[in-house]
């Protein structure tokens, strides 16, 4: 890679597949037939694949490939495949390719290794048979793994029904082969494994050995909670280690040692490693080539005030590359990443960009419907168990339907075009294509549709594998009856579709961001480096938010320092309108037409924009507990932060001070943890240490959550002499105001020795709460005026956990920072960048397109009943006053075709385009054939 | 669409239609990933038509709803193969049941017809959302659904009172009156989804539709006798 930021110039090596992508249709036939098998990389090695296969079977593309097992590659001969190949795809002579392109930005997410436990001995990882890895677990639960979603031992192919989780393997180590960080992850997908294994054998006993339990994410406490009271399920808080296997049947005995009950063993039948997250391979040459740094644990060396910038201008970082990440972080980085690519190169935005020009459509709404049938062998798929000809010839019986063919893989490039083709060539006006679910390649065949001229809602797809084939396997001859059932009832409801339009909603370029926070202002900039004009409102007289009562990071970054040049950028800005001291009063419109009265220091001002992105922050928790507003000695640690910032001299030379953690929360108001308050408090705890090394500082504390590398500081506060004492939810500390044996006014405070179970007392001179991090008081009043969702614990609910984690279900509105859920300053940052990407796919388009499949309302037969106002979240059907009193009306803007109010409509006034009452039901009434009908009348007679 | 767009009468249409059991699958409950949480509506939905099915004599397992998500593909089979055998248990429909199937044929017609008028009535249930699966049981009882049936109501058109002034029969929804200027409108009986709009509509000072719940119609006046003879009328023409 040579080059610099705007014009690089990356030559890449694309190593041969022996395999013509543009040929091959994924039908694995080569698969089938070739000699060679060799141990499956996808499926940890654990089952065996061929020479020739497909990765797996959601890759895309779904091509196959050939590796270095092939024998012909080896020793020259073989060539089974080239034989069997229909479509000539294979290409035993392919050579390395190379490519050069030009780029003016790069994004490296070379993601994670898993941590190899072959390293250490002690885990017995490849001695044991039935010791495993949680990735080969992960693989053993899928239902495209090695035995088809069966957990069996790899000894005797028998399920386990005693399984032992043992967590951190391979982190929160200092010792040759581990890491010292903490991998981030680990409890929680322990956890996701748990809840499957029992969703696989109910009966089953699982066992998790660990030290802090780690569910510091969005909902994760929940998430514990659940697995916790899981019949059958044990939460171990232990060392751990594994010492026999039982010669006769392979059973593994751990041997672990609890505060309670000394050292114990236990028989498994099987153990999984909870393996940590290891830098990416071949981390050293990748950053070698690309000129960045690496950090100290060899991930990416990132800016703590924008962790997707790396070392050098122009390469940007996304994912677990950062440092261990779970997926909706990732999302966030890899979104922001994005953004950040469009502040480097907006100015050539959409220079690449070609528009799609389509035929005109032909209007058929006035023919008798002409239907074909394009029926599936998804390569064997469908082919191997269903009688594709015989579909083909019963759909030329059913009515209204002039055309039948099978296809080998309708999806496949030439397939799709001989649809279109035939489409025009024999006049039809309705297609069916009964091949896969709808979810994947509907938008695909519409789009053949569109090609031939004719609507793409007079399309019906027959769902003939996942609901078919691949569930009745072994049934063939039902099968094939099955798939002609489906696709008669396909074709009935294709009889009945209608022509429907989509339209473009205009998009204003401008963007809302509500709240001037560090979120909001970050996000604020990346929208207006991409020369789209931003208001951000801030209810506050002053920028900054929450950020104003920090001081340091436990990176060491002036916050202070940060934020004023932060606000200085954004007061600066051209295109950022910044509105303090703001209410906002009405939010009205849809995606792409926000209007948003704001009363503000400006006065009363009318916002016109495309999207809207809430990043409102939130509050802390005012402690009820702990003496907390009687005693000035007691504060949050928030105001303890802002004490060692000014330098406070009675706290600075207190002999002692006490920090109780999870105080407001993970507990039964609030069942969250705030994730950064275990943090929080080591950072002070280092800042105070290093004032007053001789200060004696205790944290009492449930689980340390200091994940990722701020493990590293929490082992540096333990050297330090902070002690940390653990305790119970059912036995937490209690503090009262008293005297030290030198009669000195101190803070007794109690606590049970988790090691020897008495009492311990304390004499503090100060306690610092770790308060909640709780939604901020304007939460629901926002969530009112856009039209967004809270979750469960009261913060803003995203679109969907991992695949829109920074975007509501509500179009064109997005979300960041604490509004979301507590979350660090960095977290935050990635997340700001993250929206704003989001918000630039929105406003760099001059349209957006809403679906055709919406609702109307026939205002002859609306009795104005209010039943689909009334259960519409979308706020889509409003009422307007006619001459025949009340009628509903829906704004097909913010109609999202659920149809609830279909079903509640007593008089079938209001319909959901392309799913009306006459379309299903004529899939019902189809699903007995009439001649069946008639044979029953008939045995009736 | 969502599973809250499954209708009331689709499955009484699937029923009618000689169907021996219908499986609703909808996304696992609290896990919408909009933010309409559907699933509880056409839970509901079904919840009500069981206990409709329990009150017709049909056996309320031939309907189910399962909630789950689309990876669990196990789940699924294992739902819809116990779901198949049982339905294989009970026997084809209505003869599992001992039920006349001429006379479960007229029982569901008559039932599909009255969906609207469910609709009207039970609307708030039907848009409710019960977490806990204990009180599923309760939300329809058989009591309610008896009550439904036998207290059904109907709505008449008092002739000595209908002025012919047309607003009822331009806001019925389901055109159902019979009506012309200065002809005593008629509500047709057949047509009627029992909605109460002409009732709602009717001038306060005419007040001539009247609602009965649980009794006969009388019997329209015959065509014949349906002009209106207005005082006015008759003075000026002596």
């Amino acid at each position: 890679m040579e080059g610099e930021a705007g014009n690089f110039r990356v030559r890449l090596n694309k190593k041969p597949k022996y395999i013509d992508e543009s040929k091959c249709t994924g039908c694995t036939v080569c698969v089938e037939y070739c000699p060679v098998k060799y141990p499956d990389q996808y499926n940890q090695e654990i089952s065996l694949n061929k020479a020739v296969h497909i990765y797996f079977p959601q890759a895309i593309p779904l091509v196959a490939y050939i590796d270095e097992s092939c024998l012909y590659l080896k020793e020259k001969k073989c060539r089974i495949c080239e034989g069997v190949c229909k479509n000539n795809a294979i290409n035993l002579n392919q050579t390395p390719e190379k490519l050069e392109v030009k780029v003016g930005a790069i994004i490296l997410s070379p993601g994670l290794e898993p941590y190899d436990p072959g390293l250490r001995e002690e885990y017995r990882y490849g001695e044991f048979e039935n010791v495993v890895t949680s990735m080969d677990y992960e693989r053993l639960l899928c239902s495209t793994g090695p035995y088809q979603g069966e957990i069996l031992r790899a000894s005797d192919r028998k399920h386990p029904h005693k399984v032992a989780w043992i967590q951190c393997v391979g982190s929160r180590q200092v010792i040759p082969g581990g890491n010292s960080y903490c991998s981030a992850v680990c409890c929680t997908y322990a956890q996701k494994q748990v809840i499957l294994t029992k969703d696989h054998d109910a009966l089953a006993q699982c066992t998790i050995f660990h030290n802090d339990i780690r569910s510091y994410g969005k909902d994760f406490e929940r998430f514990y909670e659940r697995t916790e009271k899981l019949p059958g399920v044990r939460f171990i808080r232990s060392y751990t280690s594994i010492v026999k296997e039982n010669p006769e049947t392979k059973n593994v005995t751990v041997r672990y040692s609890t505060t309670g009950d000394g050292v114990k063993e236990e028989e498994f039948d099987m153990v999984v490693l909870s393996v940590g997250l290891n830098p990416p391979a071949g981390v050293q040459g990748m950053a070698e080539k690309f000129g960045i740094e690496l950090g100290p644990h060899h991930f990416c060396k990132v800016n703590t005030v924008n962790p997707m910038e790396t070392s050098r201008p122009g390469i940007f970082v996304s994912g677990a590359f950062q440092g261990p990440t779970d997926i909706p972080e990732s999302v966030f980085s890899a979104s922001g990443a994005g953004s950040q690519c469009g502040e480097l190169l907006s100015f050539r935005r959409g220079n690449l960009a070609r528009e799609r020009i389509y035929p005109p459509e032909r209007d058929v709404s006035g023919e008798e419907p002409r239907i074909g049938v394009f029926v599936c062998h998804c390569g064997a798929n469908i082919g191997r168990i269903v009688n594709v000809p015989s579909t083909v010839e019963y759909a030329l019986t059913l009515p209204n339907v002039v055309y039948a063919q099978e296809q080998l893989f309708s999806c496949a490039t030439n397939s799709a075009k001989e649809i279109t083709d035939m489409t025009k060539e024999k006049g039809l006006n309705r297609v069916v294509v009964a091949a896969c679910s709808p979810r994947t390649l509907e938008p695909l065949f519409r789009d053949t549709l569109r090609e031939a001229g004719i609507n793409q809602y007079y399309f019906e797809m027959a769902n003939i594998r996942e609901h078919n084939s691949w569930v009745h396997a072994k049934e063939k001859e039902e099968a094939t009856q099955k798939a002609k059932d489906i696709i008669r009832m396909s074709v009935a409801r294709a009889c009945h579709l209608e022509p429907l339009q989509e339209f473009d909603l205009p998009v204003n370029k401008t963007a809302l961001v509500v709240g001037g926070g560090i979120a909001g202002m970050n996000c604020a900039l990346s929208i207006a480096n991409q020369r789209h004009e931003v208001h951000l409102v801030e209810k506050d007289t002053d920028l900054g938010g929450m950020a104003r009562k920090l001081h340091y990071t436990l990176e060491g970054l002036d916050v202070q320092d940060y934020l004023r040049d932060l606000k200085r950028k954004v007061y600066q800005h051209p295109l950022v309108h910044v509105h303090t001291g703001a209410t906002i009063m009405e939010a009205t419109g849809y995606i792409g037409n926000f209007t948003t009265r704001v009363k503000s220091e400006r006065g009363l001002t009318e916002i016109k924009h495309g999207a809207a992105v809430i990043a409102i922050g939130a509050d802390v928790y005012t402690p009820a507990e702990y003496l907390y507003g009687e005693d000035d000695r007691v504060m949050t640690h928030l105001e303890l932060e802002e004490q060692i910032a000014r330098g406070d001299e009675g706290l600075v030379n207190s002999g002692s001070l006490v920090m109780i953690q999870c105080v407001g929360c993970r507990n039964e108001d609030r069942n969250y943890c705030s994730r950064i308050c275990c943090s929080e408090s080591i950072k002070n705890a280092l800042k105070l240490k290093e004032i007053n090394p001789r200060m004696d500082i205790y944290i009492l504390f449930r689980d340390m959550r200091t994940y990722g590398f701020k493990e590293d500081y929490y082992r540096e506060a333990a050297g330090k002499e902070v002690r940390f004492i653990r305790y119970e939810p059912d036995d937490k500390p209690q503090v009262e105001a008293g005297e030290s044996d030198e009669g000195q006014p101190v803070l007794k405070v109690t606590v049970t020795d988790p090691v020897l179970g008495n009492k311990l007392e304390i004499d503090a001179d100060r306690i610092a709460l770790a308060a909640a991090v709780i939604p901020s008081a304007a939460t629901r009043e926002v969530a009112e005026l856009f039209k967004v969702t809270l979750s469960p614990d009261g913060f803003f609910k995203e679109a969907h956990v991992k695949l829109r984690p920074v975007e509501f279900g509500t179009d064109g509105v997005y979300l960041c920072g604490m509004a979301h859920y507590p979350k660090l300053m960095a977290e935050t940052i990635n997340q700001a960048y993250g929206a704003a990407g989001r918000v630039l796919t929105l406003l760099s388009r001059d349209t957006v397109v809403a679906s055709g499949s919406v609702c109307r309302v026939d205002e002859r037969k609306c009795m104005g009943c209010g039943a689909c106002v009334s259960v519409c979240t979308y706020g889509a059907i409003e009422f307007s006053e006619t001459r025949q009193g009340k009628k509903a009306v829906v704004n097909p803007v913010l109609c999202k075709g659920d149809g609830l109010c279909n079903a509640k409509c007593p008089t079938g006034a209001i319909s959901l385009k392309h799913f009306t009452d006459k379309e299903l039901l004529s899939e019902i009434d189809a699903v007995v054939p009439e001649e069946e009908i008639l044979r029953q009348i008939d045995a009736a007679v | 669409m969502c599973s809250g767009r499954v209708d009331l009468a689709y499955v009484l249409r699937a029923f009618s239609n000689g169907i021996d059991g219908v499986f609703i699958g909808g996304c696992r409950l609290n896990e919408c990933n909009y933010i309409t949480h559907g699933n509880y509506h056409a839970l509901n939905m079904v919840l009500l038509c069981r206990k409709i099915m329990e009150y017709t004599g049909l056996n309320p397992e031939r309907l189910r709803i399962e909630f789950m998500s689309g990876s669990e593909g196990n789940l699924f089979a294992e739902v819809v193969n116990d779901f198949v055998k049982k339905v294989k248990e009970l026997g084809p429909l209505g003869k599992g049941e001992g039920i006349d199937k001429e006379d479960l044929n007229s029982k569901l017609a008559e039932i599909t017809k009255l969906v609207p008028y469910i609709k009207v009535v039970k609307q708030e249930k039907l848009a409710s959302r019960i977490e806990n699966p204990a009180e599923y049981d309760e939300l329809f009882t058989i009591d309610e659904i008896e009550r439904l049936f036998s207290e059904v109501v109907s709505y008449y058109i008092d002739p000595g009172k209908c002025q012919a002034c047309m607003i009822c029969a331009r806001r019925c929804p389901a055109e159902a009156i019979i009506s012309a200027k200065n002809q005593i409108h008629v509500i047709d009986q057949e047509k009627c989804i029992k909605c109460g709009t002409c009732f709602d509509a009717c001038p306060t000072r005419f007040g001539a539709v009247t609602k009965l719940s649980g009794e006969p119609v009388p019997p329209p006046v015959t065509e014949s006798e349906r002009t209106i003879v207005r005082k006015s009328k008759e003075q000026s023409n002596p």
